[in-house]
């Protein structure tokens, strides 16, 4: 069974070697066959490395404990999604997934596209194959999920495994892998056509068009992914937050950061023809970013308390980076000449400037992540010791950074493009101005001091006052043309331009998560040992420790506690914390017991006690931090309504644009 | 003022405040890196900067006293005493044989007085393959 997962692999990582040297030859030497066996070559692989999945899986599953990475991934006890997700429990498992998602990827990219874009398939399909064999290199050939236990010259079958982490059996965690892996090699098939674009020194933004969707479907999965993990951190670990800056929840973010700025920038190449180089840029960090954070995760390169499995791959791995940044920066200055702007900056105050200042700030935002993440590694070249930077840092840059962001993110969207007069600002931003004023001196009035926390409530309100301001203008446009309701304006409004209104409604989500993060300033927290019939108080919260009590199963043992939560006097809430030694992984691990509201969220967490009559409970009150998640819901739903086609084709006048540009400077000549 | 050079002038205001806010926040959080016998040979300088230290949690050597924790770590044959007394519980790896981090100053009496306690298992998230000495992993035949 094994011999044939393993073989599968082989053969895939064969044919995907054949697929980037058919595709280049049959496109040099006109052989249009050979180019189209290079594009089957592409289903094969995916058919190939689905059969080794099923293998791996059925592996899992049935319990093959011979299999080196089943013993150390999974156990009897477990129920079988947990054993299906140790899939990609272990490293060689995630590479496999890594390697499968592109496989897929691949071949849904050559077949939509099988009847267009004759001239860049080829290298569409070169780029992709190249990263596809060097994954299918790593689980082929050095480190195969497919390896079994041997002593001397039999084979062993251990009987029982070692059973998955048990901080990883949780619901978050049998998705948040797989969803964050969507989005990372999702950014390869953008990637590939801007550099077949390249290659093939196409003059247009067809690449930029045939990958808007792509490129927005990953980005959504690289968002989902991220606040996953969020999510589990917050309702599993037991320490309270969502986000640590820890080198490996800083890997993932870095490609959001710069797929944002690239979704953004965009805008900026189709409607007037500026930014060509720069998106290059963007499309491509994006891509190594993702392979970097691959990096990150997959070799130990930073100490993390995420610590992963140490491995030595991390020399292919840069060394692929390497490779793949050299070339790419090659063929980006190579083809300049191709990349010219169409159209010029014309005012600091215009929706150009504020696109170009979103994306600054977002590869600041980006850099500085990345930089002190790699402090460690930077600082012991350079001076010979190792020192590290803490979430102090990353918060003292990227507060700032964010608060900007979000003021972008509510003026942008009014200033018109090329330039703006005082008078439509005044018109355009009065309201949300006053409005956000009055509510900062409302909440200074009922002694809320905390500058940042003000800055962001304030640009919250002023933010979504402008996004609803841009439905209510448009809605009454259609009202008053046909005579529909409010509901019935919107949807019509919507429909028209999915993506812009669709945008907005992910803007109001990143509102709502800005609300969640500013909760943060006014958490309080306290750690008492209690004992049973204990009080103490939180907040507005009194809390009574009713009873501990201990209770055993076959998966693990367990203490909980059972806690009364008063507030004002009258019952609320019992809460019970609970904290769990699994017996196969032996680790301890916490159940925290939250109870949530939309307000704050009360967070209890058994953190130990020697026996049965006193515990030592922490306690937390998170404000608003329910408002992240609810976020994630609105942008979900922007995100599925810019997916929607949009009812009005749209059609820039990009000539037109340009050529009034160069009456305009005529006339200023 | 054309146009270009005030996009400059912003873009370097801009660039300007971040870096400035970097260096200061990289100025206020860095820690050392050292080992056990590089703390102890630093001396006196060890007490006025932030250093993570590593090392084996000694067998029988956690001492719990209310909030307050004691221990020793070890790195080969060197030894320290550390404390620490923070609000945060200890982590649930931090047990007898783990390795932990610890984040803090020294003492003038040469104890570690630590803020925060990273531990780790061998490995946490990748479980140990179960080996029994002399069971090698091999590569499925191919």
């Amino acid at each position: 069974m094994e011999n044939l997962g393993a073989l599968a692999l082989l053969l895939a990582f064969c044919l995907s070697v054949y697929a980037i040297g058919g595709s280049l030859i049959g496109k040099w030497k006109r052989k249009p066959f050979l180019t189209l066996s290079a594009e089957r070559a592409v289903y094969s692989v995916w058919f190939l490395v689905t059969a080794a999945v099923g293998v791996l899986v059925y592996s899992l599953i049935a319990g093959d404990f011979r299999l080196a990475y089943v013993a150390s991934n999974t156990n009897r006890a477990m129920p079988w999604y947990y054993k299906f997700s140790a899939w990609w429990g272990g490293q060689a498992g995630s590479l496999l997934l890594w390697g499968w998602i592109l496989s897929c990827y691949s071949a849904v990219v050559v077949f939509q596209n099988r009847r267009k874009f004759r001239d860049m398939m080829p290298y569409v399909v070169t780029v992709l194959m190249i990263v596809q064999s060097f994954f299918l290199l790593l689980v082929g050939f050095v480190i195969s999920p497919f390896n079994i236990l041997v002593q001397g010259k039999g084979i062993v079958d251990v009987g029982d495994g070692r059973g998955l982490n048990p901080l990883l059996q949780y619901w978050t965690m049998l998705i948040h892998p797989p969803i964050l892996y969507l989005g990372y090699v999702g950014f390869v098939v953008p990637f590939a056509f801007a550099m077949a674009s390249l290659i093939t020194k196409q003059p247009g933004d067809d690449w930029i068009f045939t990958t808007r969707r792509w490129a927005i479907v990953t980005w959504f999965f690289q968002s989902t992914g991220i606040l996953l993990g969020a999510g589990w951190a917050y309702a599993v670990l037991g320490w309270g937050g969502y986000w640590g800056w820890d080198p490996v929840e800083n890997a993932s973010l870095l490609p959001w950061l710069t797929s944002t700025a690239f979704l953004h920038s965009v805008l900026m190449q189709e409607k007037k023809g500026m930014m060509k180089v720069w998106n290059m840029v963007l499309v491509s960090a994006t891509f190594f970013l993702c392979i970097f954070g691959t990096t990150l995760t997959r070799t130990g390169l930073v100490s993390s308390v995420h610590a992963f499995a140490q491995s030595d791959i991390g020399t292919y791995f840069l060394t692929f980076l390497a490779v793949g940044i050299a070339a790419t920066v090659y063929l980006i200055l190579d083809r300049l000449d191709y990349l010219k702007s169409e159209s010029r900056m014309e005012a600091v105050v215009s929706r150009e400037s504020s696109f170009l200042f979103n994306n600054l700030i977002l590869i600041a935002s980006c850099f500085s992540i990345l930089w002190g993440t790699l402090f460690p590694i930077i600082s012991e070249k350079v001076t010979g010791e190792k020192i590290s930077v803490d979430g102090p840092f990353f918060n003292r840059v990227n507060i700032p950074i964010g608060l900007f962001l979000l003021f972008l993110t509510g003026v942008g969207p009014l200033i018109a493009w090329r330039r703006s007069s005082l008078e439509s600002l005044k018109k355009a931003f009065l309201w949300p101005v006053v409005a956000s004023v009055l509510l900062i001196a409302m909440l200074i009035a009922i002694g809320i001091r905390h500058p940042f926390a003000l800055v962001s409530f304030g640009l919250c309100l002023f933010v979504a006052c402008t996004i609803l301001s841009e439905f209510f203008k448009g809605a009454q446009a259609i009202r008053a043309k046909n005579g529909m309701n409010w509901v019935a304006a919107t949807v019509q409004l919507t429909h028209r331009n999915t993506r812009r209104y669709g945008g907005y409604l992910v803007h109001m989500g990143i509102v709502a998560m800005f609300i969640g993060f500013t909760g943060a300033a006014f958490n309080i927290d306290t750690t008492v040992e209690a004992a049973k019939g204990d009080s103490f108080q939180l907040g507005h919260y009194q809390l009574t420790v009713r009873d501990i009590a201990d209770s055993d199963n076959e998966n693990y043992t367990s203490r909980k506690a059972t806690i009364d939560v008063s507030k004002g006097g009258s019952h609320i809430a019992t809460l019970y914390p609970e904290r769990r030694y699994y017996k196969a992984s032996q680790q301890p691990s916490s159940e925290v017991a939250i109870r949530r509201r939309l307000n704050e969220d009360l967070y209890l967490n058994f953190a130990g006690g020697s026996d049965t009559k006193s515990a030592t409970i922490q306690a937390y009150v998170f404000p608003l931090v329910s408002w992240i998640w609810i976020g994630f819901w609105i942008l979900f739903a922007g995100t599925i309504v810019c997916l929607i086609p949009s009812k009005v084709r749209l059609q820039y006048a990009r000539t037109e644009v340009v050529g009034i540009t160069r009456n305009y400077a005529e006339i200023q000549n | 003022m054309n146009t270009y050079a005030k996009f400059a002038l912003l873009v370097v205001a801009i660039i300007g405040t971040l870096a400035w806010l970097a260096a200061g926040g990289i100025n206020e959080t860095k820690t050392y890196y050292k080992t056990i016998s590089e703390v102890q040979a630093m001396g006196e300088k060890a007490q006025d900067k932030r250093i993570r230290v590593g090392g084996d949690i000694e067998p029988g050597s956690i001492v719990r006293n209310g909030k307050e924790v004691r221990f020793t770590i070890h790195q080969d044959a060197v030894k320290m005493n550390v404390v620490y007394s923070g609000a945060e519980p200890l982590p649930d790896t931090f047990k007898e044989g783990s390795q932990a981090l610890a984040d803090g100053k020294l003492r003038s009496d040469g104890v570690f007085q630590a803020s925060k306690i990273q531990a780790k298992c061998a490995s946490k998230y990748e479980a140990k393959p179960v080996q029994k000495p002399a069971i090698q992993q091999k590569q499925a035949a191919l």
